[in-house]
């Protein structure tokens, strides 16, 4: 039987390798699916819990976290395209027009 | 610290089943597409890697005894973020971004906090002794779980929907032309 904290060890290390995408990588299409990483491994965590305490809240939980996530992909790659159009580039650091 | 030493490779000594092995792989083939995704240059690379990850992780779903989970896994990111991420990329000119270099000057404060995150992640998850130590036996039927999340958490399924034909509305009004 596989013990739980390995599944937690795997949720780990991907969202390790989700932050190290997000910070490390300038393209802002690489940043949104390494924030899609994280989010998978926060479902991995939760999937893992549910079935090793056998409680349905973090299967329940976790379909919540795809959907959102499906509204968040949308809206980005909504906004990506608006963006694309006013000023051609994919790099987050030429993307300063709100000066945040 | 030390004292648990032995039961915890008392694990690893009872675990050559055949599920331990399906782990291995699928968390083997989900890390390494996983550093796909950040590593590789080109976007479409990438959203390719990505999927492979994502299925992974549908299958890692399956050894842990939700397969309906599993299901929406696919449908949702392999069949519907995953055609949206690769659409975008083919709408879009990658060919520039392409040959950016992965890592430039000035990211040492980026990998010392990783690093830091990582050792602070993997010290707690190694000194917690309050794990279950059961079984992964599943949570039991889809009925069951369809009739919680119908009856109690009807309210946030409501609220979901909601976000997401606002989700619907909202792309559609941001990717629209102008001139319309």
């Amino acid at each position: 039987m596989v013990p739980l904290s390995m599944y937690l060890a795997l949720g780990a290390a991907l969202f390790i390798i989700g932050v190290a995408g997000v910070l490390l990588r300038r393209n802002v299409l690489i940043v949104l699916m390494s924030l899609e990483l994280m989010l998978n491994s926060v479902n991995v965590n939760l999937v893992a819990f549910s079935s090793y305490l056998s409680d349905f809240r973090g299967q329940i939980i976790a379909i919540f976290v795809i959907a959102i996530t499906a509204a968040e992909v949308a809206i980005a790659l909504g906004i990506l395209v608006a963006l694309m159009r006013n000023k051609a580039t994919l790099d987050v650091d030429d993307i300063t027009i709100m000066k945040g | 610290m030390l004292a648990r030493e032995p039961e915890r490779w008392q694990y690893w000594g009872g675990a050559n089943s055949v599920e331990f092995g399906f782990f291995i792989f699928f968390a083997a083939v989900t890390i390494i597409s996983a550093l796909v995704v950040v590593i590789a240059r080109s976007p479409v690379h990438s959203a390719l890697a990505l999927m492979v990850c994502l299925v992974q992780v549908a299958a890692l779903f399956i050894l842990l005894g939700s397969p309906f989970l599993a299901a929406i896994q696919i449908f949702v990111y392999v069949g519907a973020v995953m055609v949206l991420f690769l659409f975008v990329i083919m709408m879009l000119d990658v060919r520039e971004a392409a040959r950016v270099r992965f890592l430039r000057g000035g990211t040492f404060p980026t990998l010392a906090v990783l690093v830091l995150l990582g050792a602070e992640m993997l010290v707690l998850l190694l000194n917690s002794k309050r794990f279950p130590v059961s079984t992964a036996g599943g949570t039991g039927t889809l009925k069951e779980l369809s009739t919680t999340l119908f009856t109690d958490y009807l309210f946030p399924f409501e609220v979901a929907s909601v976000i997401l034909l606002v989700a619907l509305v909202g792309a559609i009004v941001l990717a629209r032309s102008e001139a319309d």
